[in-house]
């Protein structure tokens, strides 16, 4: 498919998702109902479900009674502030993943130790850990240094990001073709130089998908850390937050979901330049 | 002792020796460091509170661990005959297909806000919904690669045969995304349980494991949250290892040395 | 070869007539992979097509074997159209590619053709068995696909294209992947195989050595755009082995066959290797 084509199929889907949204908004139960015994048709009224225009023009009035600015800047605001977190997970995240990656490419007995606990870390919720550190900010204090907030959330969003990094650069500086390894060889370098002329540019392809992966991994550290923990700033408190109020106005809990939403496509699209940056001189191998 | 027992001895020592030494290392540091509790509390607290609250936990896990089982299950059917339906119909593949990728990279998670208010607050279908959703996702993605990407010799060879559109489905597409099916449920089946108990904190029902941690840091009880850790990490856990043996017995002989790493 | 069949009545095994394709026809990039092609193959005969890259060589093969339509002309299997050749399954067809199934076990895939022509199975598993033994692979009926040297699943798909005894056999560079030594033995092992089920074979190669040794007669073609420029006889009996590749008459065929493909090189480039293009 072409991109042009694709734009367009992506706008119709969402076009029909919403069709399907109004349409059991008029033939569904208004105080949702069974199918079978089980209780799992949704009410259908306009204060569980609003319909699909008053989720947009909710963007452009004021958050509360108390402030004159549009919804639409709060949300902007706080998607900014969870993506700026999230990309500091990222970064911090990588450049850990990276680090160990190489240290267990060239101690076997390092990769031996440690690779069953990355392996095993992608199937364990460790993000179950996140309200414990998030909890740390305000409380620990490193001579001078506090603790912030944010901080964990950063911390949570570079754990998860983390592993498919280190999984991925691993793979990558180990499959390097060991006849380009032993001409490396023959021309005495060091296991330095083989490491940057040769082992790192061949993972590259292995390296860019885990970056993928690493990025929603991020998203997805740090919005948690801000929901369980309501941290403050964040898309996910104003998630929490407007949840709250759903009952007295329920379109304005959509505006900061779309917001999270719009904010792991920016960050989608941020890796998907990287790629094209770093892979262009690259055949293209059918990577999707 | 006999070559593979030695190899699998290899393997197993190094993992075993980097645990231990992490455990002692961390034991240590707290009593020398004197690390506040809220911060980390040692190993040996966690595991007493975990000894201590094993029927308390025991209770969330089986809340957290049936939704996510009820997303597992739902997910994963939903998703395989969504599959099958992108393969048949080029116009289906056309609009779910782009949708599934964006919405791949995007916190989905979140939707559960919504849920919570479209059901009765008791009601335990918002998590269940959302742990499905994610499931979905996943087992569609994978299983219509798995349908669609098969190598030209293959169906050249089935073309030759004068074989129908439904006999290549029976015959090679299937049995080639099974291998994807199952890389699609070693994804999802620790997705559903991480869905399961973050659900929690939105709101809703408070009786699984998310809310338990929370609630125990709430209260300054930081060994106790971390045993409920503990309890999620094993939950999880668990259902890898099941998804990661039902690979095994659907796939005899077969796979051999293939490769298959996709998200 | 009679243009309306062999000397006993049977219809040719194929039938070429003014076959031409051109890909993309109408589009600014149209390419005219065959043009003008006029062959006829009696049944019985084994015919090698030969010639350098873009010659068209693998398209004729997939143009008989009614895997794509001609763009011209017409093409008769059987004594029927094609695309009915093809439906009523009167060939078996071996790719570069072996394109064994890496779910099925050796003998499962050999017996794919007969289940899809619903054989049943106690019939589909004896005679899976028979070809087994007939590719000399009889042991390995229960293995899988990965456990197998690319020569051997190469004899398994061989196997598995002569299955339901067609009375036609089109390979496409089936040996392409393989080493010299390996590539030999393959060769003579076709020929017996293709002796005792008294197949008609259409291969496609560009190795001269194998064309001469296996073919009754060479096909040579050349490229932009396509065509048959040269058909070379090969007498050198029915019975072929390892004596054959050392045979004064052998070395002058592939001599012969050489210098027909020369004619159409530019003067002192030898016919090279080509990288098998996959065409669209």
């Amino acid at each position: 498919m072409t991109r042009a084509r694709r734009v367009w199929t992506f706008a119709l889907a969402l076009i029909l998702v919403a069709a399907v949204w109004e349409l059991y908004k008029v033939i569904g139960p208004e105080n949702g109902g069974t199918v079978f015994g089980w209780a799992i048709l949704p009410r259908a009224n306009d204060t569980a479900m609003p319909h699909v225009w008053e989720m947009f023009s909710r963007y452009g009035q004021p958050e509360n009674r108390a402030s004159d600015t549009p919804i639409l800047v709060v949300v902007l605001e706080g998607a900014w502030f969870t993506f700026r977190i999230a990309l500091a997970g990222l970064a911090l995240g990588t450049a850990v993943g990276l680090g160990l990656a190489v240290l267990m490419a060239r101690y076997k007995a390092v990769e031996r130790g440690l690779l069953p606990y990355l392996v095993l870390s992608q199937t364990v919720p460790l993000i179950a850990l996140a309200p414990l550190v998030v909890s740390w900010g305000g409380k620990l204090h490193v001579g001078a240094f506090e603790w912030p907030r944010w901080l964990s959330a950063a911390v949570l969003g570079a754990f998860l990001a983390f592993f498919p990094v280190a999984v991925g650069t691993l793979k990558g500086l180990t499959s390097t073709p060991s006849a380009s390894v032993e001409l490396m060889d023959s021309y005495a370098a060091s296991w330095r130089q083989t490491l940057f002329k040769l082992r790192f540019p061949a993972a590259l392809p292995y390296i860019v998908p885990a970056l993928k992966l690493a990025a929603t991994a991020s998203v997805v550290g740090v919005v948690v850390a801000e929901i369980s923990t309501g941290l403050a700033g964040g898309i996910g408190r104003l998630i929490i937050e407007y949840a709250r109020e759903a009952t007295s106005d329920p379109a304005k809990v959509f505006t900061a979901v779309f917001g999270a939403a719009a904010l792991g496509l920016v960050m989608a699209g941020i890796v998907a330049l990287v790629d094209l940056v770093g892979m262009r001189n690259r055949s293209r191998e059918a990577t999707e | 002792m006999t070559r593979s027992r030695r190899r699998l001895f290899g393997l197993i020592w190094p993992p075993v020796v980097f645990g231990v030494a992490f455990l002692a290392i961390w034991e240590t540091a707290v009593n020398v460091f004197d690390f506040q509790p809220y911060f980390l509390p040692a190993p040996s607290a966690i595991w007493d509170a975990f000894r201590s609250n094993t029927a308390l936990i025991w209770e969330a896990t089986k809340v957290s661990g049936l939704n996510a089982l009820i997303g597992l299950v739902l997910g994963t059917a939903i998703g395989v005959g969504m599959a099958f339906l992108l393969a048949r119909f080029r116009l289906a593949d056309d609009l779910m297909s782009p949708l599934a990728v964006a919405l791949n990279a995007v916190p989905i998670f979140v939707l559960v806000a919504v849920f919570n208010n479209m059901y009765p607050v008791t009601s335990e279908v918002p998590r269940r919904l959302m742990a499905t959703l994610v499931v979905y996702f996943i087992v569609l993605i994978n299983v219509a690669r798995g349908l669609r990407e098969v190598g030209s010799v293959y169906l050249d060879l089935m073309r030759s045969y004068a074989a129908s559109d439904v006999t290549v489905l029976r015959k090679v597409r299937v049995p080639h995304a099974v291998p994807y099916l199952f890389t699609a449920l070693k994804i999802a089946a620790p997705a559903s349980v991480i869905t399961a108990f973050v659900s929690e904190y939105f709101g809703g029902l408070q009786n699984g494991l998310g809310s338990r941690i929370v609630s125990n840091i709430a209260l300054s009880n930081n060994a106790e949250a971390w045993a409920y850790v503990l309890g999620a990490c094993l939950l999880g856990l668990a259902f890898f290892l099941t998804a990661a043996v039902l690979e095994r017995v659907a796939t005899p002989g077969g796979v051999g040395a293939r490769e298959r790493d996709r998200a | 070869m009679s243009e309306d069949g062999a000397a006993d009545g049977r219809a040719n095994a194929v039938e070429v007539r003014g076959l031409a394709k051109v890909f993309n026809a109408g589009r600014p990039d149209a390419v005219e992979a065959l043009v003008d092609i006029d062959l006829i193959i009696a049944p019985g005969e084994f015919v090698s097509l030969i010639g350098p890259s873009g010659c068209g060589k693998s398209t004729q093969l997939r143009l008989i074997a009614n895997l794509t339509e001609p763009t011209t002309g017409e093409v008769r299997v059987n004594g029927k159209p094609a695309r009915t050749a093809r439906l009523d399954q009167d060939y078996g067809m071996a790719f570069q590619q072996a394109g064994l199934f890496e779910w099925r076990s050796v003998a499962k895939n050999v017996e794919l053709p007969l289940e899809l022509k619903g054989w049943d199975r106690a019939k589909r598993r004896q005679r899976a068995l028979e070809m087994l033994e007939l590719v000399k692979l009889p042991e390995f009926a229960g293995h899988f696909p990965w456990q197998l040297s690319g020569g051997m699943q190469q004899r398994v798909a061989i196997a598995r294209a002569l299955a339901a005894h067609p009375p036609l056999l089109l390979m496409d560079e089936p040996f392409g992947a393989l080493d010299e030594m390996t590539r030999e033995h393959m060769q003579t092992e076709l020929l017996r195989i293709c002796g005792e089920t008294s197949t008609t074979v259409v291969f496609v190669t560009h190795s001269i050595p194998e064309a001469v040794f296996l073919s009754t007669r060479v096909v040579v073609m050349s490229p932009r755009p396509g065509r048959i420029t040269d058909v070379v006889e090969v007498e050198l009996g029915p019975r072929r082995g390892v004596d054959t590749r050392e045979a004064e008459a052998f070395f002058t065929k592939v001599t012969e066959v050489r210098e027909a493909l020369r004619g159409i090189q530019p003067a002192g480039i030898e016919p090279d290797i080509e990288q098998v293009v996959d065409e669209p």
